[in-house]
């Protein structure tokens, strides 16, 4: 159990340890999702729902391979679940919400190879989270990648009305961004330290 | 209309695509299982020996003149060699033995949060004196230029000269617990003057120490005795 | 990568690919997570390259030896399980080489499972060719990330913490642009990098434009 307070982990993980911003989780949705706000949030809340999911199966997993001694087959077993995980979420939205399912495209499945969610998995498991913690990082999370989504897509929809230098658009001109929104949540650090 | 895809020197071709599926995986999964235990069983004595390395040298290092390292458990029924899982209510601890296998000190880790993340420290205990009479940080993120300067700041470190950690009356708690004060006030053994602008970082440091030892003297002090020799 | 009737690439082509034309970092712009967060010196950034290197060759090996017998619907249950576990064989290796390289780059040597560039490779390429092309290939393309993870790497450290390598390069006045090996940095350094591609790839363009035109330009 790490010495974390569920507070500040909450906190932690939502601001001032944002998964895309400062741990670099997450960046390839981020980068190619985060062109308009109506996208970009269902694309935050079905990541958020399937890191929840997969830090649920981890912990799960995590106490089968530690009892059986079996730690090398971890990874393997991180990843299949994940992709499974991810397949029941296609299937399931595909059949109860078809036009969230198309508005999603490619990126639904490609949420199976989002290190944000192999990420939360592997991060817990090496904090040596409980239950609760685990619950609570990867809430948080989830909520941190959908946060920052939104912003750099309120951010792009802006710049679409100003006038770009040709060598800057396209993906320089999001991480430009990215790095300006990093400096800011940078100003979080500290948030929680206890007394 | 199943599709199937074998190769042409397949003596008989499966019955389903299903059949061929369920073979193909378990063919990859075998080759994968093989790959992955030959892997695990190969590198596993160097992985052992290589954590066995670095714990030395950062006990050796808080503990100079130290040859050798052992891990225990400190539990309310005694000391247990450090096989297996934390028992519950146990704090984990290393004794540090010299050449000659009289036991040398006593080093144990403390964690909190700091400014960015946990900030993990090694002390070292002296029992004779109860005192803390060393640290070395294990592990940390804090702001490279500010939190890093608990690793290099001289009147920082001097705190953890003789850092009094003596047990209550009731060997239930410490004395007087570990406390961080504002730089420049430090008047008494127990305290800890922070460094002067990295006050979060300082306060990590403090509170894993007095946590740690809060958790694991009490359970040590009264079985010293065996530990013996080694 | 040769459509029928195209003459097949020469092994050369196949390594150089990787390097320039279709470099994973600043083309395909591919495999971020490991680029940003482990470049905060070039020593992690040239581990992480050569730990990733050594996934995708043996993955692609493996993957074009297997491909004539793996039926379609499990194709990519496949691969993520050959990829998986050259991840598990090499984060033990590095465990076994140096504790020190391995607590450094830490989560994100498991991480390269999720690495798009090994995936996309073993379906584009390592799925359609015989094991030695997509070797080549595979080496090419790691050496190209390498590549990539170096430039930032390199950067990142000389500007943050005034050393390359460890070895302290502006000696003990130098003010150190912290920033950048803090995670702003990262995303500023890549986008710098990548202005300068496509800045460099852009003055190509029209230069070659200039070119066919017949080289009567007014003004420009």
């Amino acid at each position: 159990m790490a010495p974390e307070s569920l507070g500040q982990i909450f906190v932690g993980t939502l601001l001032s340890n944002n998964f895309v911003l400062a741990m670099f989780l997450g960046l390839c949705p981020f980068l190619g999702v985060s062109a308009r706000i109506n996208t970009a949030l269902p694309m935050g809340a079905a990541t958020t729902f399937v890191i929840m999911v997969a830090s649920l199966c981890a912990f799960g997993l995590n106490w089968l391979v530690t009892t059986f001694h079996l730690e090398f087959l971890r990874l393997i077993s991180y990843i299949v679940i994940i992709a499974s995980a991810v397949q029941l979420v296609e299937m399931f939205l595909k059949k109860n919400s078809p036009a969230l399912f198309r508005a999603l495209g490619i990126y639904l499945p490609l949420i199976t190879t989002n290190c944000a969610v192999l990420g939360v998995a592997l991060f817990q498991t090496a904090r040596e989270y409980s239950f609760l913690q685990a619950m609570t990082f990867s809430f948080a999370g989830g909520a941190g990648f959908t946060l920052a989504l939104l912003l750099m897509a309120g951010l792009r929809e802006r710049l679409n009305f100003s006038s770009v230098p040709n060598v800057v658009q396209g993906t320089a001109l999001s991480l430009m961004l990215a790095g300006l929104l990093s400096l800011a949540f940078m100003g979080f650090a500290g948030l929680g330290a206890g007394e | 209309m199943s599709e199937q895809a074998t190769p042409t020197a397949a003596p008989e071709a499966p019955a389903t695509p299903s059949a061929a599926m369920i073979r193909t995986l378990g063919l990859v999964a075998t080759i994968c299982g093989v790959l992955i235990v030959s892997s695990y069983e190969g590198t596993l004595d160097a992985v052992n020996a290589n954590k066995k390395i670095a714990l030395e040298r950062a006990v050796f290092q808080v503990i100079p003149g130290a040859a050798k390292v052992e891990e225990y458990y400190a539990t309310s029924a005694g000391i247990q060699p450090a096989t297996g899982p934390t028992p519950e209510g146990g704090a984990k601890f290393y004794a540090a033995y010299d050449k000659a296998g009289a036991i040398k000190g006593i080093a144990a880790e403390g964690a909190s949060k700091g400014y960015a993340d946990v900030v993990r420290v090694l002390f070292a205990y002296d029992p004779a004196k109860q005192v803390i009479n060393g640290i070395g940080v294990i592990s940390m993120r804090e702001t490279p230029g500010i939190g890093d300067k608990i690793y290099t700041d001289k009147a920082f470190l001097k705190n953890f000269e003789a850092l009094d950690v003596k047990l209550a009356a009731d060997m239930k708690t410490l004395a007087n617990a570990v406390k961080v004060v504002k730089h420049g006030t430090k008047q008494n053994a127990w305290e800890i003057d922070a460094i002067s602008g990295a006050t979060v970082t300082s306060k990590a440091v403090g509170r894993g120490i007095n946590e740690s030892a809060q958790k694991l003297l009490p359970l040590l002090v009264p079985n010293l005795d065996k530990l013996g020799s080694k | 990568m040769a459509l029928p009737g195209q003459k097949q690439p020469s092994n050369m082509e196949e390594f150089l690919e990787g390097i320039w034309k279709q470099n994973p970092t600043f083309v395909m712009v591919l495999g971020m997570c490991p680029t940003l967060a482990v470049t905060v010196s070039a020593m992690n950034a040239i581990s992480m390259g050569l730990a990733t290197t050594f996934v995708l060759v043996a993955s692609c090996l493996l993957v074009s030896t297997v491909r004539n017998i793996v039926p379609p619907q499990v194709r990519i249950a496949t691969y993520i399980l050959i990829i998986a576990t050259f991840v598990t064989v090499v984060d033990y290796a590095i465990q076994a080489i140096s504790l020190a390289v391995y607590d450094a780059l830490g989560a994100f040597i498991q991480l390269i499972v999720v690495n798009c560039i090994i995936l996309g490779r073993a379906e584009a390429h390592a799925a359609k060719n015989p094991p030695v092309r997509a070797a080549i290939n595979a080496v090419g393309m790691g050496i190209g990330f390498t590549i990539g993870l170096f430039a930032l790497g390199g950067v990142r450290e000389v500007l943050g913490a005034g050393k390359l390598f460890g070895i302290s390069l502006f000696g003990p006045d130098f003010q150190p642009w912290v920033v950048m090996v803090l995670p702003p940095g990262g995303f500023f350094v890549l986008a710098s990098w990548l202005l300068l591609f496509n800045w460099l790839n852009s003055r190509k363009t029209r230069a070659d434009r200039i070119e066919t035109v017949g080289g009567h330009v007014h003004g420009a």
